[in-house]
Order: structure tokens, then sequence, then C-alpha cells
């Protein structure tokens, strides 16, 4: 990790204007405009006007700043969330309202494939250290899947070990829908449904729709969702 | 040389960088008594997280001089800690455990350095007013996680004002002084808003954190760890329902152990033990007393030059790693000029009587944005918002609406904007800061501080 780290700042540091050498070399370890060396008089000198500085203050009222905090994730977020590029069967819902678009869920309508018809809702969930953190994305429709467990837990590579901080929730919601479009039995989190989709499609395509419809696949039974 | 007579004074060694010139000072340090006492007197320290850091960085700070401190942290004493978190104590007469951090440290730093003021605070950061903050000096970081990082980075850049050229005004820096470690390792770094790289500049240095897929939790584990993280984040809900899991609920712990026990089992794999189950499931690296005591150290003495001058500080980040022999270094990071959360942003002025619409065509005009489908967000509120259309028909009353009352009628404050800029005749999503100032505001125009040094 150093040895990375150092390799960027080399590479920053090339495309930096050259400094001025107005300081001789002997003088320049004395004063280095890079570090912050403050006049000593002066910043104690700041503490006590400070102090007079707040009392007055208080009397004028003013405060420029503002009181609310916002992170450079909730900034990041809202970015991608308008810079969201949906096909036609995705749909973004806002069940909080505008103050909180940390959760949300989004509406999935397959327009191929086994689950064509179905309609299958997903809830997110942003972190605060998003976009270092994936969302946290469960399944709130129980549904018949070899990647999606009866929990709602999605097996989607790039919401754990793949995620990183150039993806966004626009490639999150390719990724799920991408689930149904091309369900996979090589990554199973329901182990029957992808034994039973690698062994005899036509049973698993047969199981989906019963599923959908409301009924029973072996012990579990589905509500309705088509 | 000692001298075997008159009693050492206690401030002896710190006399040797604050009452003479030297070699290595800043440019206008004036060694003498005066620095010294009104360091004591009007310097006040926020040392954030009493654990191991912050139990070390107390003490440093208090026998550095520091008679002013106030120390935050939100736990309580676990006896996991007593290895290394040395102010707190489980024997004889004296029961730490359970007791708030914050209160037991500064207790004991008082007991022992006469003279210091410690004011504990039992309660998270996020709970604290930002002006609590602003009445500090200078803030050192003893915080385990990213998270709580970037808030007080936010809150510390937050304060940051920049004047007509850019060029950030002194009296509105508020200088960080961040440590943390993990195991043999640790970082030491000075985060000084408008001069170096804050934390936001340099947070996509992070590796990404490790996580399993979560098909080999459930079908294929092949270590302990897989095994431990199946209980926690699958069987766990599996059985539990909605009840959300609570690592510091030892009945909680237990359950996922014993699952985990069950699953290695099943599998055949060794290594699950109740430590190890704790460590994977709050992601723990065993703690070294020494590695806390040498970041800290330079935390201290960072704190100490910033304050008084007395020498070059750490420009700007130290990382240290003791696993194999001893390593240190020192790199210097530049920062964002574009960073959302210390940089200067654009500066935009504006009349109170200006409507958001206004707002937003004029910043297709603004010859640096060149900003067209703008969407702009306050704070934590958003403004306006071009897309999705469920949220801009949520947002459209907003357009009509002048800008200055939609900010809360503040004089000036940070805005930022999000759209499709023209960069080089290409097209590209840019998110920028903005500084808007209105003119013509109520209120007292800037008061500019006259330091009579």
């Amino acid at each position: 990790m150093l040895h990375i780290v150092s390799k960027i700042h080399r590479k920053v540091l090339l495309n930096q204007q050259p400094r001025e050498r107005k300081l001789r070399s002997r003088e320049r370890q004395r004063f280095d405009p890079n570090c912050f060396d403050p006049n000593s008089r002066i910043m104690i000198g700041l503490f006590k006007v400070k102090e007079k500085q707040k009392e007055e203050a208080k009397n004028n009222n003013a405060r420029g700043a503002s009181a609310k905090k916002q992170s450079a994730g909730e900034l990041r977020l809202h970015k991608d969330i308008t810079e969201l590029n949906l096909p036609k069967s995705c749909s973004i819902s806002f069940p909080n309202g505008k103050n909180d678009l940390m959760n949300f869920e989004v509406t999935i309508k397959p327009d191929d494939g086994y689950y064509l018809g179905g309609k299958f809702v997903f809830t997110f969930q942003v972190s605060p250290v998003y976009p270092h953190e994936a969302p946290k994305v469960k399944c709130k429709t129980k549904v018949y899947h070899p990647n999606i467990d009866l929990e709602g837990n999605v097996c989607l590579n790039i919401l754990r070990e793949d995620w990183k901080p150039v993806l966004n929730i626009n490639t999150v919601i390719y990724g799920l829908f991408h689930l149904f479009t091309e369900p996979n039995h090589e990554d199973p989190l329901n182990h029957d449904a992808a034994a039973v989709l690698r062994d005899n499609p036509k049973q698993f395509e047969a199981n989906v729709k019963r599923a959908m419809y409301g009924g029973f696949v072996g012990q579990t039974s589905f509500p309705r969702c088509i | 040389m000692a001298d075997l007579e008159a009693p050492q004074s206690k401030t002896r060694d710190l006399d040797k960088l604050l009452l003479r010139a030297g070699n290595l000072v800043g440019p206008d340090f004036y060694p003498g008594a005066e620095l010294r006492d009104d360091i004591r007197d009007y310097v006040r320290i926020l040392v954030v997280g009493a654990g191991g850091l912050g139990c070390e960085l107390l003490k440093d700070l208090a026998l550095s001089g520091f008679r002013n401190l106030d120390v935050i942290d939100m736990d309580r004493i676990e006896v996991t800690n007593l290895n290394r978190q040395f102010l707190f104590r489980q024997i004889l007469l004296l029961e730490d455990v359970g007791k708030p951090k914050a209160e037991v440290a500064a207790k004991r730093v008082m007991e022992r350095v006469s003279g210091v003021e410690i004011v504990p605070h039992f309660s998270r950061i996020e709970d604290k007013e930002l002006e609590f903050y602003n009445d500090f000096n200078i803030i050192a970081l003893g915080l385990d996680s990213i998270e709580a990082r970037r808030y007080i980075n936010g809150v510390a850049c937050g304060f940051l004002e920049y004047d007509e050229d850019d060029t950030p005004r002194r009296e509105t820096i508020k200088p960080m002084v961040d440590g943390g470690t993990e195991g043999f390792k640790g970082h030491a770094r000075v985060i000084v808003p408008g001069v170096t790289p804050c934390f936001e500049c340099t947070i996509w240095l992070f590796p990404p954190q490790v996580k399993f897929p979560l098909c080999t939790l459930a079908e294929t584990p092949r270590n302990a760890a897989h095994c431990i993280e199946y209980a926690h984040l699958i069987k766990w809900h599996e059985v539990h329902g909605g009840k959300s899991f609570d690592p510091d609920e030892p009945d909680h712990m237990k359950w996922v152990y014993d699952e985990a026990i069950k699953r290695a089992e099943l599998f055949g794999i060794p290594g699950v033990t109740y430590s190890f189950t704790q460590g994977v499931v709050k992601n723990i690296i065993p703690a070294i007393a020494s590695t806390n005591a040498i970041i800290s150290a330079a935390c201290a003495l960072e704190t100490l030059k910033i304050v008084s001058g007395c020498s070059k500080t750490l420009a700007n980040y130290l990382t240290y790693n003791g696993g194999e022999g001893l390593h240190t270094k020192v790199t210097e990071f530049v920062r964002d000029q574009d960073c959302l959360v210390c940089g200067p942003g654009i500066l935009i002025e504006l009349d109170t009587s200006i409507t958001l619409q206004k707002f937003i065509d004029m910043l297709e005009e603004h010859p640096k944005l060149l900003l067209s489908k703008a969407s702009v967000k306050h704070g934590k509120d958003s403004l306006y918002m071009q897309a999705p259309p469920v949220l801009e028909e949520m947002h459209r009353p907003n357009l009509s609406k002048p800008l200055y009352d939609l900010m809360g009628r503040v004089q000036k404050d940070t805005v930022h904007v999000f759209g499709t800029a023209l960069k080089n005749e290409e097209k590209q999503s840019s998110l920028t800061k903005l500084r808007v100032v209105f003119k013509g505001a109520d209120g007292v125009t800037d008061m500019d501080t006259a330091i009579g040094a």
C-alpha cells in the first residue's frame, strides 16, 4: 500500500505547477509554504480575539454558516439518482419522500425470460460512507430464484466482493435486472432452484410460473406477484 | 550536569522547545514564557475518542502543557480494553468496566496531572451541535472508522471560509490531527482545511473492504470466516426474522458462534473460536499498546507544533509499520482542488430576489460552469432534482421561490450543483461546490477580523 501511495503521489506532483524558488535552500527548511506554521503570536492572539468576536456575534446574530450537516456520500448519491437511466421495465420510488434519499425502492418487471410478467420490489439502503461501501439491497418480494434466497438476500457480485466506488445505483439496478433475464445456477443462494434450473429447465419454468401466480413449490408457498 | 539542589521545573522539557529559538522554528516564532503560558491558559483541544489512542492522547497533551482539554466518546469500558487503555482499571477497589470511557479517562488524568481541566462528553459525535466543535483550536482524532473520520472532517471543513480571491480565511481554519492504528501499523496525519488535503481529498486511497460473495457463504464455505459470516449474515435472519443483530449483545454473539461451529463441523472446517467469531463479526484486529503510544505521541507533538510554531510541522501523512522491524515514512499528499468538502468552489454573488429557476438558468451561462440541467442541493435539503420524474415533481414547487428563502435566509452558504457541463467541448457529468453570497441581505456585513498582532 505504501508503494502504491508514493506512485500516485509522484503522478500528482508532476501535474502541479513548480513552486517559485525564491528562498535559498537553508531558509526553505525553516519555512515551507505547504506546512501550516502559523505565526504563533497571531494564533494565540486569535484565541483572545475570538472570545470577543463570539460576544459580538451573539448580539448581532450574523452567522452565515448552515447548521445542517450534509455528507459527501449523500451528494454523490443525489448525483447518481439524477443521472439514472433506467429501462422501461424498472422504476424507482421514495417511500420516505424527498428528504430521505438514502432509502428507496426499485421495482423490476422483467420483459423477457422465465420471469416475464412478474413484479419484483427491491429495497435499497445507502450508507453514509457511499460510494466506498456498496448499497445494501434486499428483495422484498418472495421469489423462486437460484440467486435470491427466501429471506430476500441477493447474490450479486457487485453488491459485495466486486463493488468499486466508480460503480453507482444505475449499475446495481442493471445487475438486478440481469438476474431475472439470465438466472444463473452457478452462484446459488437457493440450492434447490439452482439444481432444477440446471437439470430440468422445463420444470424450472413451470416452478417459476407457479410461484409467481401464488402457488406452492415443494413445501414453500409464494405470494402472487404477476 | 543535573542540578541536584534546585527542584526540577515541571516544564523543564517544554521550556527547551518554547523558551529558545532554533533552526526549525516557524517564521514568526517568539520564544518566551508568555507563549508557554498562553498555551496553558487559552488553547482548547478536543480529543475525539477515549480508547486506545484517546487515553494516550489525553496523557500526552496534558503533560505537554495543555490545560483545557475536552474528550468525547460514546462507549463504555469493556474488559478487552484493559490491555492498552491504561487509564481504566479493574482491580481491588477500582471497577471501571461498564462505566463511560470519557468520564473515567478525564478523571484519571486530572488526578495525575495537576492543573489540567478535562471535560468529558459521554455522547455520539453526531449528537453535538456544530458550534460545539467551533470552540476548539485543534481537534485531535483517535477514531476507529472511516465514517466517523468523514463526519468530523466534514464538520471542521464546514467552518472554512474563503474570501473573494479563493484564499482560505486564516481565522476560520480548524486544524485536525488524525491518528489511526491497526495491530502493528499506524498512521498520523495533519489536516489543515484549505492548506493540506482533507480526509475527503484522499478518501479514494482506501482499499475496498473484504466482503465474501453470498453464494460462497451459502454453498461453498472454505474457511472459518465463511462459516462465521454465514451464521451472522444469512442464518441469523432466517431464524430471528426482523430482529437486528447486535454485536455487543453477548447472547447474540453466542448464538452466532454456536451456529458457526455447527456449520464448520458440517463442512469439516477448523478454526472457529469464540474470539475469532467476535473478530470477524466486529471487524476487530488485535490492538497493541505500543503502536497506540507511538502514534498518539506523534499526534500530540504535532498539536504542540501547530499551536506554538516551535518546529516545522509534519507534511503531512506519516505511516508506521512495526510488524517486521520498524518502518516509518512521511508522504506529502496534495489537495484536491475540486474537493467537495474543503475546496473553495466557485463564488457566486446573487440578489436576494432571484428565484431558484432563474438561478438554475444562470448556471448554464456562467463561464466557469456552463452547467445545463442542474440539480441543486443545500446542506441536507435537496432544492431541485431534474430526474427521476417522481422526484422532479416533488421539487417543482420550489422553482418559483426565491433562492434566498429556500436557503433559510442566510447571508452566505455552500450549495452543490450537479448536471451536465461542457468541458473541452465534451459533455461531462459534473458535481460542483458553489459559494453563494447574497448582496443586500439584512444583517451585518462580513466582520473582517482585524488581528491586532
